[in-house]
């Protein structure tokens, strides 16, 4: 049962976003998180919901499994709502009672923030939710390559996201195996209270850091046996290519990028 | 790949190897020499030194005494030492602790992305690597999925991808089920008998040993008893002074030599033991 876990929120797919570059959705990730910061006015998040509705359609995503990545955000949500409902300063007071007064313009803040919330977590979530955790981490090496010219270690970071990605489901199998073990031998992990329960996690932690740094040397080892120096001369399987479907994403995002900001310029409404 | 036919594979020369300076030596005085295309197996209980000695192969370990030669290259010259873990590879005992990617193709393409080999030449290789070991049907799945023979069968394509000269086999099947044993050990017999790869199987099952072409018995760091499998099982109280299992029908000839019956020497399966038996008890037929 453990062996099927599912790493990040991947829903694997054969949709046109699916098949996009992970560095264009990358790349574009970030286009979209500017849009959202360029919304001047609630109304305007039509363009980034308009993006949005479009990414879902072609990725064939449905909105409820876009708005469950934002539902883990409800707390935060209700309190920035809170926050800038009542402590944003304005002149036309709707509604007033005792100290708090609800303003015109604290109302719209407060609307405005929240959409910006719920707006770059479910734009992101096309990400996350469309591009496997490896070709992630395929993208990120290759766009943070350049950087390595400056002392960055790309390949060392994607090489350790590999790593962690492959060990997971190995070491989750493991906690499990332990935590077994530990309760035959009558260890309770699901009565008491938090501090009861954190502790009664220590002898599970220890084994499994303690196997987890054996499991470390062995690998180290293993790479070493078969050439491992480092990212220099490194040549990879998988090589990845922009194609036609990758410049005309890059153009509807950029052109909706460009909307947003005219529309903030002319200051319309 | 450049063929040197005239240089042995793996040559030790007088090897002894240290953890610590003023620790016992874990290998002590080792020479011996492994020809092209042999399966050469390595048997020893737990600390005889039969690990180290295998890390001595590839220059995990350096010796600190003698020399080790891999396909003519010494392993103390540094620059040489990718080229010698190119041609000595080696599978480790724990299936998990060796496999780096996610997916089982780029788990074979490591070494080769790790040489620097070229992309088109790298999907060939790796293709042809999974095929020799019959996992060709995997390259898409997670290594998680699979069981510790079919993860230890991609090591081994992981390995033979590079082209090595040599396998080192490093207590592959320590940690594997009976099944899983038996499904490595076949396809690396294959592997030697079908594209002649040379061998060094090291190991503390007796059964696994029983079916190579040369046998070296570890103990204590040195090489307690050498030759031929039929040759070194037939030592019976030798083997078992030094704590390891002798193959069943071996030992039962010897125990029915000891009560006079006159059986020959290197009797190590059931059907050797029947036409023996059938040559001393009815020699008429």
């Amino acid at each position: 049962m453990l062996k099927d876990i599912t790493l990040g929120q991947y829903l694997p797919g054969k949709s046109l976003i699916h098949r996009l570059d992970p560095r264009t959705k990358i790349l574009l990730t970030i286009v979209y998180i500017a849009m959202i910061f360029c919304v001047s006015n609630p109304v305007w998040y039509v363009i980034p919901l308009a993006f949005l509705i479009l990414c879902a359609k072609m990725s064939g995503l449905k909105a409820a499994q876009l708005l469950k990545t934002v539902k883990p955000l409800r707390f935060l949500l209700i309190l920035t709502f809170v926050l800038n409902l009542f402590f944003s300063s304005g002149e036309t007071v709707l509604v007033s009672w005792g100290i708090l007064r609800i303003t015109r313009e604290g109302l719209i803040t407060a609307v405005h923030f929240c959409m910006r919330l719920i707006f770059l977590v479910a734009g992101t979530s096309v990400l996350t939710l469309t591009t496997s955790p490896i070709s992630l981490c395929d993208g990120m090496e290759t766009l943070l390559k350049p950087l390595s010219k400056l002392h960055f270690p790309a390949h060392e970071l994607a090489m350790m996201m590999t790593i962690a990605l492959r060990f997971i489901p190995t070491l989750i199998e493991e906690a499990d195996k332990i935590m077994k073990a530990q309760m035959a031998r009558g260890a309770d992990f699901e009565s008491g209270n938090l501090i009861k329960r954190a502790k009664a996690m220590v002898p599970l932690l220890v084994p499994l850091f303690v196997s987890a740094f054996r499991r470390a040397g062995e690998l180290a080892m293993a790479m070493e046996a078969r050439c491992y120096h480092g990212g220099e001369g490194r040549t990879r399987l998988r090589v990845l290519h922009f194609q036609k479907i990758d410049w005309q994403a890059s153009l509807v995002t950029v052109a909706a990028l460009l909307l947003t900001i005219l529309c903030r310029r002319w200051n319309l409404l | 790949m450049e063929q040197k036919p005239n240089v042995l594979p793996l040559r030790m020369e007088d090897v002894s190897y240290q953890y610590e300076p003023d620790a016992r030596p874990a290998v002590s005085h080792v020479t011996l020499e492994v020809e092209r295309g042999s399966f050469v197996a390595v048997l020893g209980h737990n600390g005889s030194g039969k690990s180290t000695l295998a890390k001595l192969m590839n220059a995990l370990f350096l010796p600190t005494e003698g020399r080790v030669l891999v396909c003519g290259m010494d392993t103390l010259t540094e620059e040489k030492v990718w080229n010698i873990r190119r041609h000595a590879g080696m599978v480790f005992q724990n299936p998990d602790n060796q496999i780096v990617a996610n997916v089982v193709r780029e788990d074979v393409a490591f070494g080769l992305e790790n040489l620097g080999v070229p992309q088109d030449e790298m999907v060939r290789r790796v293709e042809a690597a999974l095929s020799a070991v019959r996992m060709s049907e995997f390259a898409e799945t997670a290594p998680h999925m699979l069981s510790g023979g079919q993860k230890q069968r991609v090591a081994i394509a992981g390995v033979l991808a590079m082209e090595p000269e040599l396998i080192i086999m490093d207590e592959a099947t320590a940690m594997l089920d009976p099944s899983g044993r038996a499904e490595v050990l076949a396809t690396v017999r294959k592997l030697n008998r079908e594209k002649g790869m040379t061998v060094v199987w090291i190991t503390h099952f007796m059964e696994e040993a029983a079916i190579a072409d040369r046998l070296i018995v570890m103990n204590d760091g040195s090489v307690a008893l050498e030759g031929t499998p039929r040759q070194v099982f037939s030592r019976v109280n030798e083997i078992k002074a030094l704590g390891l299992d002798v193959p069943p029908m071996a030992e039962l000839a010897q125990t029915l030599r000891e009560r006079g019956l006159p059986l020959p020497e290197g009797i190590l399966t059931v059907s050797d033991m029947v036409k023996e038996l059938k040559n001393v008890l009815c020699p008429s037929k």
